[in-house]
């Protein structure tokens, strides 16, 4: 039974008709406040639409895994292409018999959306010197759940040198990437804290002293921090740390910052997963921790510390690097690896985690037991915990948990639980001058463009912003009119350019607006925007994107240093 | 450190005869011998060989000053000279700057044959296109002051532009102007032709010489400390360009001098397939921010772009002085509008695009004269790209300056001392060159005001009054409100007010106007320098009346109007003088006196004295009250009786309003209306403010601006120094005899000048001017600097002007001269020959008929008014 709602990373089994077809995209509490009598409608009136979108996405044998077309090179690329024009002509047509009247955005309001989230960090300087490898960063994210179940974060560790980066993308609800992306990073930060500074902290707690910052964020408005829940969440990393404290043998060696982010990475979830489990007496936080637990995210998290990368990964959001060839060109190295069912590695590692005799079941129509796309993910307890306990959890949890059909339902073939671990897989990288930035985002992205794309997209707008290549007559016989024609022409491309801020905000303009021919054309820009909150979900996931650029500089002084 | 240059410069000159200076090179005079070892003492020692300080060196060494040492950091001529364009324009907005310009273009016509040095001076007249009727208005506005200063000018039709130059596309043009003895020439052979001739003179000339800086004592120039040794001197001279700034401030006491660079660009082309000839004429297309003059059979063409970039703020940079490349991106928009004004030249080939930096002023205007600070130091720089068509006049001024005291023109304008420390921020300048630079080929309208370096100075009540609607001007770094925009005004609208017809806020200031008449107004007037002199015996009655025309001693309390005049009798500073007690004087000038007047202070202050002279400017926030209705205002807010039996004009008192002690009132408003200033030490400001406001409501009270006071008082024919007044006018030629007192008692500056100018009779009267069939809302505005007619006869320009709504009609003031019909010689003016004359004002091109006046009109000081004219509408508020 194809199962599968679009690209959504969890099917449920229709056990009847009038089951909502969103009710996975919605957080638990608004869909159970939702009447039912409206998710009848609208399964009616998106019924059509969303069998066309089976038909050209999911269903039509085989399920297309576009993820991997993207790995194949350009002409197959290409073919890509033709389908996909198909079928957004095919439900243009459809829309348009539903909604007769055709309304397009402007330029500046298509400009408004997508920049609603824009965030633009620069490092500062000082004495005009910048030490940090990292200029800075650009952010974005443009939703297609509602509300967008993505998130992103970004710090600087105040007692340890080096910056957080990472993009965090939820399913089942935005309740556990919300969770992980305020406290993750919190943990990492923990986790690669020297012994005395560790002391220094828990002292400070004790005698009521004031605590040394850990870190110092950069957010957009719209990321926000759950203040209900930080006491919570305080009081469990502040275990983290005395156990950390009583691990300590006394030899002060150095920190393995790998080990670190995979601790931190760990305990987080095990937090996630125990807190769920001991419960809140008061009411509103013992459901947000039910929430964050039976919710899931993925995680793909950079340490940037001088010329030393590491990206944290779990689940299927990726790490790119921009690496700008002698001649100019750009290429991609790919620093993470997907955690999902077109890795085989990963489906290795889980058919060999459990017994033979569930080697088919394990990993069904490319869904980790034939539900969940990702194969490591934060949360998601209902491919962690045993029958036993999910049941005695959810018995004794608020009603809102207990009505709840997702919850309730336990994944076919559950037989050797954990099926599902948040350990992330951590790749090094020595940064070198002509590693030019990073690219972190959620499959949103990589869903839509080819990483070589990006990568390009990127590069020439880093570029262009920064040096143009001047143009010299030196010796040439030039014209006044083939210079002025030369001259418009690169001003046409720079004004286009310089249209987004943005690196990030410019990469979603490619996203969504991108033709065939891989430029970016307005009417498309414009219909995908345009979208009704219901039907956005359809053409498009959710899309995060952090732009890290190096200062090849200091990059370069790094590697003279040795 | 301009080697690497030079070297790039010889090159191309090898190769392609990039400029043919040989000969000049061949005269040995010019280019001694770096190895000789420098003189320990001149006279005046020069900084920088390009045109500005060959010039001084030309034009001291004629006038018989010998002893001269001209040093250049590298070759002669080098810097921005050798990179100049070689346009020769006299089209100035400035009368000064058109007389230095017409000077210049004098002196370079005849240098050839005088130094027998090639300059490739070429009479190739010049154009300026105008592309929109108010650039053609702007065109005829200095067409009609170029022709009375005898500079041969005219508008022309499209059809005469085709024929002049036939490769320009004239359709989108509406006019144009044809200056048809400007030239072009070649600036560094200029120079050298200036540096050639002053070294026959007996200037001693030092290439690869750096002025380190300069050794001062006691405020006094001593001598000059070069990488090459020391050299005693007297004078120094500053002309060091875009360095000016730094050498200025390598100073022990640092000295500013406000320009900052800006890179600007030219393009070199190949000759066209029949080379252009040499006599086209230079075109100037401001609407599109170009120039194009014609250049070895090809054309060299730049331009001031809206987006300039700023060089060297953080000063001389090595790395930035090699780097100077050609940015054609940057060039394109001028590029565009190159070939959209000559689409023919597509098919040139282009030699390069040259990068030279140009400095800037932040008044767009150069910066002549001798340093506040430290005498015998003199300036010579900041010629906004002007500096061949200055070069010459600019130098014999300043030359005068050394040698006289005084330059024979009045240069207020270009002063060093208009500046202070305040425009001397590298932030300021950066900012402020930005606007400056494009601001060249903007239209300048009447009354436009620099948007940047803003904010600088305020008053306590800025934030007040800037809620209020203030609309802001600034003078000085000080910002002053213009008008109050009322809240139910459409503020869009109001932007628009850059024209040279009725502007917008012409009703606001005509309410303002009204109830300064009617009622009262609070202008706040906190700009105006104000200085404390103070001594413990009567050393600073006898110092002031020794520096002012009139007599000062008077009882205390009292406010004398008075100049402080120069040997010639002509106004350094005009101001108003308030005896606060027996030692002890309160002086108020213009707000741009800060520095000038300080500095003629201490210049004249003996040395050792227990003078105290104290810069309270800062101390004090300055409110005006304006109208019949102030005596009410503040009597109810002092308890203390306003009326005149009880406080006379012209009196000072310190006295209390509302909570605050100790505000200095004065009876005098600056307009002639009835009034009060009061000076309130800053901290009571807010509160004196506050109760005058809510106390007055009741008297109908409300802000008023600087464009209602500027109405009132030239109405009333109060002439204001610095726009009327300059250092070449006397009290007697402006009708202020009675502010002179040669007899009272002892000898002040300028007294000889003034008894000898009695005797004689004046050669120039100030006079007002009604403008008669003037339609307000239809004609052009006067603004200044427009020429006076009287029977048909040049007689001489305004000065300025305001449209009075009292007498519904322009006012101007101007002086009248008498030039001799027959010799052009002026004559001696009397109040005959003002009364018996038929006058009319130019304003662009358009004559209106004007009366004259020697005396304010008097019905303007009655304001009695009659019971039957008062109407319901008076009793409510204003």
């Amino acid at each position: 039974m194809c199962v599968c709602p679009g690209p959504r990373r969890i099917g449920i089994p229709v056990r009847s008709s009038s089951l909502p077809l969103f009710s996975d995209a919605m957080p638990a509490p608004t869909q159970m406040f939702f009447p039912m009598i409206r998710n009848c409608e609208l399964s009616r009136i998106y019924g059509t639409a969303c069998y066309c979108h089976h038909k050209h996405l999911c269903c039509s044998p085989p399920y297309i895994p576009q993820s991997r077309l993207r790995y194949t090179p350009h002409p197959a690329y290409a073919t890509f292409s033709r389908p996909k024009e198909n079928w957004w002509q095919y439900t243009q047509g459809r829309r348009y018999v539903s909604t007769p009247q055709k309304f397009y955005l402007t330029p500046p309001q298509v400009n408004s959306i997508l920049k609603a989230n824009e965030y633009s960090f620069k490092v500062p300087e000082f004495d005009g010197k910048n030490v940090s490898s990292v200029l800075g960063f650009d952010s974005n994210q443009l939703p297609a759940n509602a509300p967008i179940e993505d998130r992103r974060s970004a710090a600087t560790c105040l007692q340890t040198r080096g910056m957080l980066l990472g993009v965090f993308d939820g399913h089942a609800g935005c309740a556990c990437s919300q969770a992980v992306s305020e406290r993750l990073f919190y943990y990492i930060a923990v986790s690669l804290l020297p012994h005395e500074t560790l002391l220094e902290i828990e002292n400070a707690v004790e005698s009521g002293r004031a605590l040394l910052p850990i870190l110092q964020w950069h957010k957009h408005p719209n990321d926000y921090f759950s203040k209900e829940a930080s006491k919570l969440y305080f009081n469990s990393l502040r275990t983290y740390w005395q156990e950390l404290i009583d691990l300590n043998t006394g030899e002060s060696a150095d920190i393995d910052v790998k080990e670190a982010l995979i601790n931190a990475f760990k305990r987080l979830d095990n937090d996630i997963s125990l807190e769920a489990q001991v419960g809140d007496p008061n009411s509103f936080l013992n459901y947000l921790v039910l929430r964050v637990a039976f919710s899931g995210a993925t995680a793909c998290v950079a340490h940037v510390d001088g010329v030393d990368l590491h990206v944290a990964n779990t689940g299927d959001s990726r790490a790119m690097l921009g690496v700008q060839e002698e001649d100019g060109s750009w290429s991609a190295v790919t620093l993470s690896n997907d955690h999902n069912a077109q890795n085989e590695s990963e489906v290795e590692r889980l058919k060999l985690e459990h017994p033979k005799n569930e080697a088919k079941s394990v990993v069904k129509q490319d869904r980790l037991l034939g539900l969940l796309m990702p194969f490591r993910a934060f949360g998601d307890v209902k491919f962690k915990w045993s029958i036993d306990l999910q049941k005695r959890v959810i018995e004794s949890g608020p009603d809102q948990l207990n009505d709840n059909e997702y919850t309730k339902f336990i994944p076919p073939n559950y037989y050797t639980p954990p099926y599902l671990t948040a350990e992330p897989e951590v790749t090094y990288h020595r940064l070198r001058p002509q590693d030019k930035f990073l690219v972190l985002a959620t499959d949103g992205l990589w869903e839509t463009m080819h990483r070589q794309d990006v990568v390009r997209i990127v590069g020439e707008y880093l570029t262009g912003m920064h040096h143009q290549q001047p143009i010299a007559v030196g010796g040439y016989k030039v014209t006044l009119g083939q210079m002025h024609s030369l001259l418009t022409e690169r001003r046409a491309k720079m004004s286009s350019v310089f249209e987004d801020q943005n690196a990030a905000t410019h990469l979603i303009r490619h996203a969504v607006g991108n033709n065939e021919f891989g430029s970016v054309d307005h009417e498309r820009l414009s219909k995908m925007l345009s979208l009704p909150e219901e039907l956005a979900r359809m053409y498009r996931d959710d899309i995060t994107i952090i732009v890290v650029q190096f200062n090849s500089h200091v990059v370069g002084a790094y590697q003279n240093q040795e | 450190m301009f080697y690497r240059w030079l070297s790039v410069v010889h090159r191309h000159r090898a190769s392609r005869g990039w400029r043919n200076w040989s000969s000049a090179r061949s005269s040995a005079s010019v280019a001694t011998e770096h190895s000789v070892a420098l003189p320990a003492q001149a006279q005046v020692v020069i900084c920088g060989g390009g045109i500005m300080g060959t010039s001084v060196a030309y034009h001291l060494s004629k006038m018989g000053w010998k002893d001269i040492v001209l040093l250049e950091q590298g070759r002669l001529a080098a810097g921005s000279t050798r990179f100049c364009a070689g346009i020769v324009s006299t089209a100035r907005h400035l009368s000064i700057e058109q007389k230095m310009a017409d000077y210049s273009n004098k002196l370079y016509h005849q240098l050839e044959q005088e130094t027998g040095i090639q300059t490739g001076y070429i009479r190739t007249g010049s154009i300026f296109l105008a592309q929109t009727q108010d650039r053609l208005i702007s065109l005829k506005r200095i067409n009609s002051r170029l022709n009375v200063i005898g500079i041969p000018s005219e508008i022309i039709s499209l059809k005469k532009v085709a024929e002049l130059h036939p490769l320009l596309n004239v359709h989108d043009l509406v006019g144009a102007m044809h200056v048809p003895e400007d030239a072009v020439v070649s600036s560094a052979d200029v120079a050298l032709a200036l540096a050639s001739a002053a070294s026959q003179n007996g200037v001693q000339i030092y290439d690869r010489t750096s002025v380190l800086h300069v050794m001062v004592k006691k405020g006094e120039v001593t001598g000059v400390e070069t990488d090459k040794g020391q050299i005693e001197c007297q004078y120094f001279v500053n002309c060091a360009g875009q360095w000016a700034y730094e050498l200025g401030l390598a100073n022990e006491e640092p000295i500013s001098i406000p320009l900052h660079a800006c890179e600007h660009f030219y393009l070199l082309t190949r000759p066209w397939e029949t080379p252009l000839h040499s006599s086209m004429p230079t075109v100037m297309d401001a609407d599109g921010r170009i120039y194009i003059r014609n250049w070895q059979g090809g054309i060299l063409s730049g331009g001031f772009e809206k987006t300039p970039k700023p060089i060297f703020t953080e000063g001389k940079n090595q790395l930035e002085i090699q780097n100077l490349q050609e940015d054609w991106d940057h060039f394109e928009p001028l590029l565009s509008s190159l070939l959209r004004r000559m689409p023919e030249l597509e098919t040139l080939e282009i030699v390069k695009l040259v990068n030279c930096p140009e400095t800037f002023t932040p008044d767009m205007r150069c910066i002549m004269g001798e340093s506040p600070l430290v005498q015998g130091y003199f300036v010579l720089a900041g010629m906004n790209s002007a500096g061949l068509s200055f070069g010459g006049g600019a130098g014999k001024y300043l030359a005068e300056w050394m040698v006289h005291g005084y330059p024979s023109e009045s240069v207020w304008e270009l002063d060093l001392k208009r500046f202070g420390a305040l425009q001397s921020s590298r932030t300021f300048l950066r900012h402020r060159v930005m606007e400056v630079m494009p601001l060249l080929y903007d239209l300048k309208v009447p009354r436009w005001d620099f948007q940047t370096g803003r904010q600088l100075r305020t008053s306590p009540l800025y934030d007040r009054l800037d809620a209020q609607g203030a609309r802001w001007m600034e003078k000085h770094g000080f910002e002053r409100p213009k008008y109050f925009v009322p809240p139910d005004k459409d503020l869009l609208a109001l932007e628009q007010s850059k024209t040279f017809y009725k502007p917008d806020w012409f009703d606001i200031v005509e309410s303002e106007v009204k109830c300064c008449k009617e009622a009262v107004c609070v202008i706040d007037m906190s700009s105006f320098t104000k200085f404390e002199i103070t001594s413990t015996g009567d050393q600073a009655l006898e110092i002031l009346q020794y520096l002012f025309s009139n007599d000062l001693d008077v009882p205390v309390g009292h406010i004398v109007h008075t100049g402080m005049l120069n040997e010639g009798g002509g106004y350094e500073n005009d101001c108003s003088i308030a005896r606060l007690n027996k030692r002890s004087f309160f002086m108020i000038s213009p707000t741009d006196q800060q520095v000038h007047c300080w500095a003629w202070l201490k210049k004249h202050m003996p040395r050792d004295s227990d003078l105290l002279l104290e810069d309270v400017t800062w101390k004090y926030t300055a409110l005006n009250l304006i109208g019949p209705r102030a005596v009410d205002v503040l009597s109810e807010l002092s308890y203390a009786p306003m009326t005149p039996d009880h406080f006379p004009s012209l009196f000072c008192k310190e006295m209390s309003v509302g909570y605050a002690n100790g505000i200095r009132v004065m009876s005098m408003t600056h307009t002639g209306e009835p009034g009060f200033m009061l000076y309130i030490p800053i901290e009571y400001a807010l509160h004196v403010y506050n109760e005058v406001m809510s106390v007055g409501q009741k008297y109908g009270i409300r802000n008023a601006g600087y464009y209602a006071l500027r109405s009132l008082r030239i109405e009333k024919f109060f002439a204001f120094w610095g726009q009327d007044l300059n250092t070449l006018t006397t009290p007697l030629e402006c009708g202020r005899e009675s502010r002179v007192k040669l007899d009272k008692g002892m000898d002040f500056i300028g007294r000889d000048a003034l008894l000898q100018q009695r005797q004689n009779g004046v050669y120039k009267r100030l006079t007002m001017f009604i403008l008669d069939d003037h339609d307000t809302d239809l004609d052009l505005w006067p603004w200044w600097g427009e020429p006076i007619y009287r029977n048909g006869q040049y007689a001489g320009k305004t000065t300025s002007s305001a449209y009075s709504y009292t007498l519904e009609r322009h006012v101007c003031l101007g002086f009248v001269h008498n030039f001799s019909e027959d010799t052009g010689e002026e004559q001696v003016v009397t109040a005959d020959f003002i009364n018996r004359g038929e006058y009319e004002i130019d304003i662009a091109g358009h004559r209106f008929q004007a009366k004259a006046k020697l005396y304010p009109v008097t019905s303007l000081f009655t304001h009695k008014r009659r019971k039957e004219d008062v109407e319901l509408s008076d009793l409510q508020g204003k």
